[in-house]
């Protein structure tokens, strides 16, 4: 018995500890586990980042970070949020569901946050939904961008509008912008993200052409050159890539390999294949959240404020986290305590312009804004049509 | 048919990569009755070496190539010798665990060293698609095929025609007697590693160059894919690794432009079942009583 309740004391002492560490003053070590209401002025407001933090998808991830990370810092150097101090927690969920529970519970009982900016994946945001309704977190995610991430949940919003809505915006973009008649579709089936897309693609372009081939392919795959070649035998006029950069990168190289004389459409998973595929990706379109050629200063001060930070050119992702964070931000201050309830009543009367667009939530807490064709020219965003699906 | 002979073509140069991986395993098997588990991961370190050579140098593709093979080379004896050698007499169990241990550490040690992100392979081979008659042919899946070609030729005449590669036939078919032959067997087992890894770099470059990425993982399935191709042709026997390699590559590429193409690993696999109920030696291999 006595032994225990050693144990217990270093435990207490270690968190304790732990707690102090990762706070910006020692208040922070106050913080008890799963407290989320009591915050007089002065306490820090934390709010967590879920996202992959390392491997092969982290400039997503890092990006989300760095985003949500610059509005706090702009946040606190203008006051805070009713005279508290924010401070954002990230944790690694590296792309993976498991990580990103174990990534979440930590967050609430460890750090006890108010609310969760994330997760980053529409696969991970799916797998902590469930525990966050039924903790009622306040939960903003910037990025997830899979259908069924805001159903039934009253307290989930996201900042990034649907892949059905993005994947019908780019059939329309297709068929109306570029006059395709018609389409293939190439996409990863163990993805829902990359499905999502690909099948809202395939129903609207049916309507308004012909969807010549309608493939996937898994995970692991990286040998395009088959389906490619089988593809190129009925000629369509453009061709869907709802994936990720790592994938649409190698599917590219293989297309300019091939010599196949087709446009390449994406969604915003494209985001930042500039850096790396610049030669392959030339000329192709992408559905983005904002772009950053556009003149509106909060745009502008945005990317330069980032710029100065971080040293890198923002990501849609950075963007959305940066507006995310300030739509939680404000959704806290106006309802004058870290209640749950009264939060996401907040959020849920958010109305205002932010460097995404302007964004109101419709009814499941989805955004209601227009989505920016990006074609990439010379390693550059061009921003090619604001286009919406309705 | 022009689809055909195109889809062909894919075949050939997925399944050269992999005749060239199970080269390795088959060299090493056949020599100290060893699956050499990390033979996947000098692909992969081979990899590295060329983007390494590459990014910090101006050298030519061929130049980056040879320089990667021969690190991978005397990585590949490195490895022999202070993992393997001493192990020599032990049980094989023992070398084959010592094996996915090897694996496994190198593996992790590219995690720590290059972090976990793709790194992104400069073009060494400037990548557009040539005409040959009717069918069209990108660059890089010419020279795989044409690279791996050249080595395999260069390999069978070695084995054949020189006395080392006599020396490594010998010590594959008795490593007593070759030794009382005078043939000294460390030296022979420590070419053979050298050999094998080289065009298991080799393999890795290639697959670095097409695939345009390389990360610490990027050994394990083609590792995988080849080990099976080795095990598919009879192994132990080189022509069997060759034939081996292009079958699997071959079924892959067909099953992906015929099927859909989220059957071609459950096919490439069944068939290995198949053909191993079938002659459970591979098809090339000889169904030899073991000595009791």
């Amino acid at each position: 018995m006595k032994k225990i309740s050693i144990i217990m004391a270093m435990l207490l002492l270690v968190m304790a500890a732990l707690a102090g560490c990762s706070g910006s003053s020692d208040t922070a070590a106050t913080t008890a586990a799963g407290e989320t209401t009591a915050a007089a002025a002065g306490e820090t407001i934390k709010l967590g980042v879920i996202g992959p933090l390392t491997g092969e998808y982290s400039m997503y991830g890092t990006s989300v970070e760095e985003g949500a990370k610059l509005a706090a810092e702009e946040i606190n150097a203008a006051g805070g949020i009713n005279g508290s101090m924010v401070e954002i927690v990230a944790y690694d969920s590296k792309g993976d569901k498991t990580e990103a529970v174990n990534a979440y519970n930590r967050l609430r009982d460890q750090d006890g946050i108010v609310g969760l900016i994330g997760g980053t994946f529409s696969g991970e945001t799916l797998s902590i939904k469930e525990i966050a309704v039924g903790d009622n977190m306040p939960v903003l995610t910037p990025t997830a961008t899979n259908g069924e991430v805001t159903l039934n949940a009253p307290n989930v919003f996201r900042a990034c509008y649907t892949d059905p809505y993005q994947g019908s915006t780019a059939a329309v973009f297709a068929a109306e912008n570029l006059g395709a008649t018609k389409a293939a579709v190439l996409y990863n089936i163990e993805d829902p993200y990359s499905e999502g897309l690909a099948e809202a693609f395939n129903e609207k372009f049916s309507a308004l052409g012909t969807v010549t081939n309608f493939e996937g392919y898994t995970a692991n795959d990286s040998d395009f050159k088959a389906v490619l070649t089988k593809i190129a035998e009925s000629d369509p006029d453009v061709i869907f890539l709802p994936d990720y950069v790592a994938k649409v990168g190698i599917i590219l190289s293989q297309i300019q390999e091939l010599g196949l004389d087709v446009v390449a459409i994406g969604g915003d998973g494209w985001d930042g294949i500039e850096v790396d595929y610049a030669d392959v990706a030339e000329g192709d379109y992408f559905a983005n959240h904002y772009a950053n050629t556009d003149e509106a200063p909060i745009v502008q001060n945005f990317i330069s404020a980032y710029e100065a930070k971080w040293g890198k050119t923002p990501s849609a992702l950075a963007a959305l986290a940066y507006d995310s964070t300030y739509i939680m931000a404000q959704a806290i201050e106006k309802a004058g305590s870290t209640d749950a309830d009264a939060i996401v009543a907040q959020l849920a009367a958010t109305d205002g312009d932010y460097v995404t667009g302007h964004i109101t939530f419709d009814e499941n807490g989805d955004p209601v804004k227009s989505i920016s064709m990006i074609q990439v020219v010379g390693g550059k965003h061009v921003l090619a049509a604001k286009v919406s699906a309705e | 048919m022009v689809l055909f002979l195109q889809q062909l073509i894919n075949g050939l140069s997925v399944g050269s990569i992999y005749a060239l991986i199970a080269l390795g395993y088959t060299m090493v098997y056949g020599i100290i009755k060893l699956i050499n588990f990390a033979h996947g991961e000098i692909m992969m370190a081979g990899a590295y070496f060329a983007f390494l050579i590459a990014v910090s140098t101006n050298l030519p593709f061929v130049a980056v190539m040879l320089i990667s093979m021969v690190l991978a080379a005397v990585l590949g004896v490195v490895i022999e010798r202070v993992a393997y050698k001493p192990l020599r007499n032990a049980p094989r169990i023992s070398l084959l665990i010592t094996a996915i241990g090897m694996s496994l550490f190198l593996q992790n040690l590219a995690l720590v060293i290059f972090r976990a992100d793709p790194k992104i392979m400069p073009t060494l081979i400037a990548k557009h698609p040539i005409n040959i008659g009717p069918i069209q042919v990108g660059t890089v899946t010419l020279t795989t095929l044409v690279l791996s070609i050249i080595f395999m030729v260069i390999l069978d005449v070695f084995v054949k025609k020189t006395k080392p590669g006599k020396a490594m036939r010998a010590v594959s078919e008795d490593k007593d007697a070759a030794l009382l032959m005078g043939i000294n067997v460390d030296k022979t087992i420590s070419l053979t590693f050298a050999i094998g890894s080289a065009l298991g770099a080799l393999g890795g470059v290639l697959y670095g160059i097409t695939y345009t990425q390389v990360y610490p993982t990027m050994g394990i399935l083609p590792g995988l894919k080849a080990f099976i191709a080795a095990v598919l042709g009879g192994i132990g026997l080189i022509p069997g690794a060759v034939l081996g390699g292009f079958a699997v590559g071959m079924v892959e590429t067909i099953s992906k432009a015929y099927l859909p193409t989220q059957w071609t690993d459950a096919i490439v696999f069944g068939i290995l079942i198949v053909v191993l109920l079938i002659k459970p030696t591979g098809i090339l291999g000889k169904n030899e009583k073991e000595k009791v």
